[in-house]
């Protein structure tokens, strides 16, 4: 059973090196893999604040990727990271929107035609 | 498509390197996304929901009860990637997961018994059911669906006497995913009454026997993901592909063109008859394999550019018949909202402290 335990164990973890700001952290995401990562990279990459952006599994048999958001201007690295999380979810919902749209407009094409 | 093999080849520079995924005789060119803020001069590539919007469209090409292709247009190839990854490992459906074995006198072993049956698609709606517990071996009935395989096969008393076809010579000697029974456990009987649950399709050959030989087994289905074991996958297959751009960059005539045409998979490239010149003509790209044929021919390679639309995504979702198509891919995007807001309610709850 992937990601089902009786305990609950931590989502997100931050990390930080010593004396670094809080505009550099990796973000230690549980569970995840590159379907969050690489999505999740590409929004927050296209934020201005941000200076760098990228993720790496860190072993085959850990289900875990280190996150990383360097930011521009002292800006807080959770912030983007907020964010691209917010901005990601915004697109589904318009991806799910349409595809549901189209897939009813779709359907009722195909009885027109079998009328 | 006309009108795209238009724009390519008036497209500048830079907006090729950003839209078009070159194919070349040695190299792939612009492999990689490159439209991040500050790359380059003179374009707003900061994140814009609204311009997003305005671009995004799907379209849908075909669709029945297992299969379905549709064009998912003006998208980045990361989130369209993590739809396709969840559709094969994230999308949970039921499958057979514990297998009590009473009695087993054939001659396929229990464990390989066992595997078989874990890989039959189990119809029954996975949303209608939660994950059972680690460490719970028994199971209720929010969480597990029963099924029941007793069968036993004896020879047929009514076979003339000199066959020599187990068809006919035996009875029950073949045995199928359709003689696995749903057994309801609790109120399932009540709750599910409408919903025929059973193996998706009823003619899996699951094992054979011969007179005397019984099997006699209880399987417990449970809600998983195909990240967990490939029995839980809901597709055959869930895979995409970059819309093919073929533009010709000269005129292509008489012999030459009758072999550009044969370069490129039927239906791409058609000859016209010009006043007495046979020309090519560019009709339907998609259709395209990109073979890279082409450019094989030196006289040939530098007349035409083979290209891929970075942002037109051809996907093509094939069910295993437990969910329809569609139904799976819009729950491939509510798995992605999901992870978003569990990221989301981490990071709030963690300031709340």
């Amino acid at each position: 059973m992937a990601g089902v335990d009786g305990e609950k164990k931590s989502v997100l973890e931050m990390v930080q090196a010593d004396g670094a700001d809080e505009g550099c952290v990796t973000f230690v995401l549980h569970e995840e893999d590159h379907t969050l990562g690489n999505s999740l990279r590409y929004m927050v990459m296209k934020n201005l604040d941000v200076d760098f952006c990228g993720y790496s599994i860190t072993h085959p048999s850990e289900s875990k990727i280190n996150f990383r958001i360097q930011t521009r201007g002292g800006v807080p690295a959770v912030e983007p990271l907020r964010r691209g999380l917010n901005e990601l979810t915004d697109v589904c919902q318009h991806v799910l929107n349409t595809f549901q749209r189209r897939v009813t407009e779709f359907r009722s094409q195909q009885e027109d035609v079998m009328d | 498509m006309k009108t795209l093999a238009k724009m390519a080849a008036t497209m500048s520079n830079v907006d090729e390197i950003r839209n078009r995924v070159i194919l070349g005789e040695f190299d792939i060119k612009n492999v990689h996304t490159t439209d991040y803020p500050g790359n380059y001069p003179g374009y707003d590539d900061t994140w814009n929901l609204q311009k997003f919007q305005k671009n995004f469209r799907i379209d849908v090409v075909q669709m029945d009860e297992t299969s379905l292709e549709f064009d998912m247009v003006g998208i980045d190839a990361a989130i369209a990637n993590a739809f396709r990854r969840i559709l094969l490992a994230e999308v949970p459906t039921m499958a057979v997961e514990k297998v009590l074995i009473y009695n087993n006198t054939s001659i396929i072993q229990d464990e390989i018994l066992a595997h078989r049956l874990g890989l039959i698609p189990i119809k029954a709606d996975p949303r209608l059911f939660e994950y059972r517990n680690a460490g719970d071996e028994e199971g209720t009935e929010i969480d597990t669906i029963q099924l029941q395989l007793k069968i036993k096969c004896t020879r047929n008393p009514r076979a003339t006497k000199d066959s020599a076809d187990p068809r006919e010579l035996y009875l029950n000697h073949m045995v199928y995913s359709k003689d696995m029974k749903w057994a309801p456990i609790g109120n399932q009987a009540d709750v599910f009454a409408d919903a025929n649950i059973g193996p998706v399709h009823g003619d899996i050959l699951l094992a054979q026997l011969r007179p005397g030989q019984e099997l006699d087994i209880v399987m417990h289905c449970v809600k998983g993901i195909g990240q967990d074991h490939a029995k839980f996958s809901p597709v055959a297959t869930a895979s995409y592909r970059l819309l093919p751009e073929i533009t010709l960059m000269e005129t292509v005539e008489g012999e030459k063109a009758e072999r550009l045409k044969r370069c490129f998979s039927p239906g791409v490239i058609e000859v016209e008859n010009h006043g007495g010149k046979v020309v090519a003509k560019v009709v339907n790209s998609r259709l395209d394999t990109c073979s890279r044929e082409v450019l094989r021919h030196d006289d040939l390679k530098n007349a035409v550019k083979l290209a891929r639309v970075r942002d037109h995504f051809i996907f093509s979702v094939e069910s295993t018949g437990i969910l329809a198509p569609d139904v799976l891919v819009t729950e491939a995007i509510k798995v992605l909202m999901t992870k978003c807001q569990r990221f989301l309610n981490e990071l709030d709850s963690t300031e709340m402290e």
